[in-house]
């Protein structure tokens, strides 16, 4: 085992939400009673069934209960363990998937008061990102505006199939109000189960959902972009977590060649969409696409064209390597220090003013 | 460099094209509302016949739902992958530092000179009453 680099900032760590008993501290009366009288729980995304492997590593599990759910040992395996300078919290619920949209805003924030008070409050290395229900966008603006006085909210958070593309106007004032906060907007691996899971239609495997995420992550990249999201909010910066980022070479090529053509349609979209990738959008490390060659991720990096564009993360407690050294083999040791330091650093302009 | 007539002024049309063979160069000579432009007849991406391409106006924004159209007829794009170019300077529209189209200089000559001159007038007879469209290759 090799140690990581020491004072890495963890940009995607998974503190697991019991259930949904556990927030009715945070709610108000009228949902602490239809909570508890309606037995609503259980709203844990299908994207994430939490009992399989994946979804906790053996040497991370606690005897009961989810993996990530207990403080003590996220603080010894992932904090302690990987020797972390701060790390950004992205709790996993149903939130988002929630039809009724006001009952997702008064979950979006009691989640963030838990984070906050259950979290937070316990090591000063935690951060979190803004969870909000993007269902109805007025709101899901208001509760980025009421987490903004909270230093420890670097982010906003969203998932990778919605609703609607991620580039349309209706939820430009979320983006508007992440702007004025300084907070990237996470994208993070999910579905909320709207719509199929894949462009054909509903897969039948778990593994085929899981493998085409990329295609997804692919769709609200270009919709974000040509929507002309970066032309309206030029200080915008969107994170993919879990992602992947083997995908970003030949999806830039593809973009720019498609865009020479037939840019007319979109006259705001001024430079190819490979330019505005490297400008705006991060990429978080783990899971990474592991190719049989170690040099040929090596190679994907180099074709991406920047540096600037890898987040260093464990995605803990979800089991995507062993040990404790997220960097995948072959990746560039010359780059390390960058992507597990400088280029978090870079993108959360609030972690960075708040680390001590 | 050699100077070539390759038009009567009113054979091509303001908005209108006529393609030449030059010294082996095919080259399209357009007419910009009485401008003459000439273009090789090959796109720098992959060497599409340029020239064949449709004229466009040039579209910009500023903010996504904005259109701005310009210089109507003035871009010309390639029939192979679409990318425009300029006709008053060759320039790429996607890549203005590293693509463009070759320019050569166009003069319009009345016969009188032509008829005495060392032009070579390869299809046509030259009258000096009239005046004509020139091109150095």
């Amino acid at each position: 085992m090799q140690g990581v680099t020491p004072g890495g900032i963890d940009c995607d760590l998974h503190p697991a939400l019991p259930g949904t008993a556990a927030l009715l501290p945070y709610l108000d009366p009228y949902w602490r009673e239809q909570i508890t009288v309606r037995g609503i729980d259980g709203l844990d995304l299908a994207s994430f069934p939490p009992k399989i492997p994946a979804n906790g590593r053996a040497d991370w599990r606690p005897q009961h209960g989810k993996p990530g759910a207990d403080f003590d040992l996220l603080r010894r395996d992932a904090l302690d363990g990987f020797g972390l300078r701060a790390a950004i919290c992205n709790p996993l619920y149903g939130v988002q998937a929630v039809y009724n949209r006001h009952f997702a805003t008064a979950l979006a924030t009691a989640m963030n008061d838990w984070m906050a008070a259950e979290w937070l409050d316990r090591d000063p290395r935690l951060r979190a990102s803004v969870v909000i229900a993007p269902q109805d966008p007025a709101a899901a603006a208001a509760e980025i505006e009421r987490r903004a006085a909270d230093p420890r909210f670097v982010q906003v958070l969203l998932l990778a199939m919605g609703e609607a593309p991620l580039g349309r106007q209706q939820y430009w004032p979320i983006y508007e109000a992440a702007v004025r906060h300084r907070m990237p907007i996470g994208v993070h691996a999910g579905s909320t189960a709207r719509h199929a899971t894949t462009g054909n239609g509903w897969p039948s495997y778990y593994l085929e959902d899981y493998v085409a995420h990329a295609q997804a992550f692919q769709a609200q990249l270009l919709n974000l972009i040509h929507e002309g999201v970066f032309a309206k909010f030029p200080d915008l910066r969107v994170v993919l977590i879990e992602s992947g980022f083997t995908w970003v070479p030949n999806f830039m090529w593809r973009a720019n060649k498609t865009w020479r053509g037939v840019r007319a349609e979109v006259p705001w979209v001024d430079r190819p969409p490979a330019d505005l990738i490297r400008e705006h959008v991060r990429f978080t490390l783990q899971p990474a696409d592991a190719p049989p060659d170690p040099a040929d991720l090596a190679r994907a990096i180099e074709q991406i064209g920047s540096d600037d564009v890898l987040l260093f993360s464990t995605d803990y407690p979800h089991w995507q390597f062993d040990g404790t050294d997220a960097f995948p083999a072959g990746f560039p040791a010359a780059l390390r220090h960058k992507v597990a330091v400088d280029n978090p650093l870079a993108t959360y302009p609030r972690l960075r003013e708040t680390l001590s | 460099m050699a100077r070539h007539v390759v038009a009567a002024v009113g054979e091509i049309p303001p908005g209108g094209r006529k393609l030449v063979t030059l010294n082996g160069r095919d080259i399209g000579v357009f007419n910009l509302g009485g401008e003459y432009f000439a273009l090789l007849n090959r796109c720098p991406h992959q060497g599409g016949a340029l020239c064949q391409g449709t004229l466009t106006g040039l579209v910009t924004s500023t903010t996504p739902g904005e259109f701005t159209y310009a210089r109507a007829g003035e871009m010309l794009k390639c029939p192979w992958h679409g990318w425009e170019y300029d006709i008053r300077t060759g320039q790429s529209w996607c890549d203005p530092e590293d693509t463009k189209v070759r320019l050569y200089p166009v003069t319009v000559e009345p016969g009188e000179r032509l008829a005495k001159g060392p032009y070579v007038a390869e299809t046509f007879t030259v009258s000096v009453e009239q005046a004509y469209i020139v091109v150095e290759v």
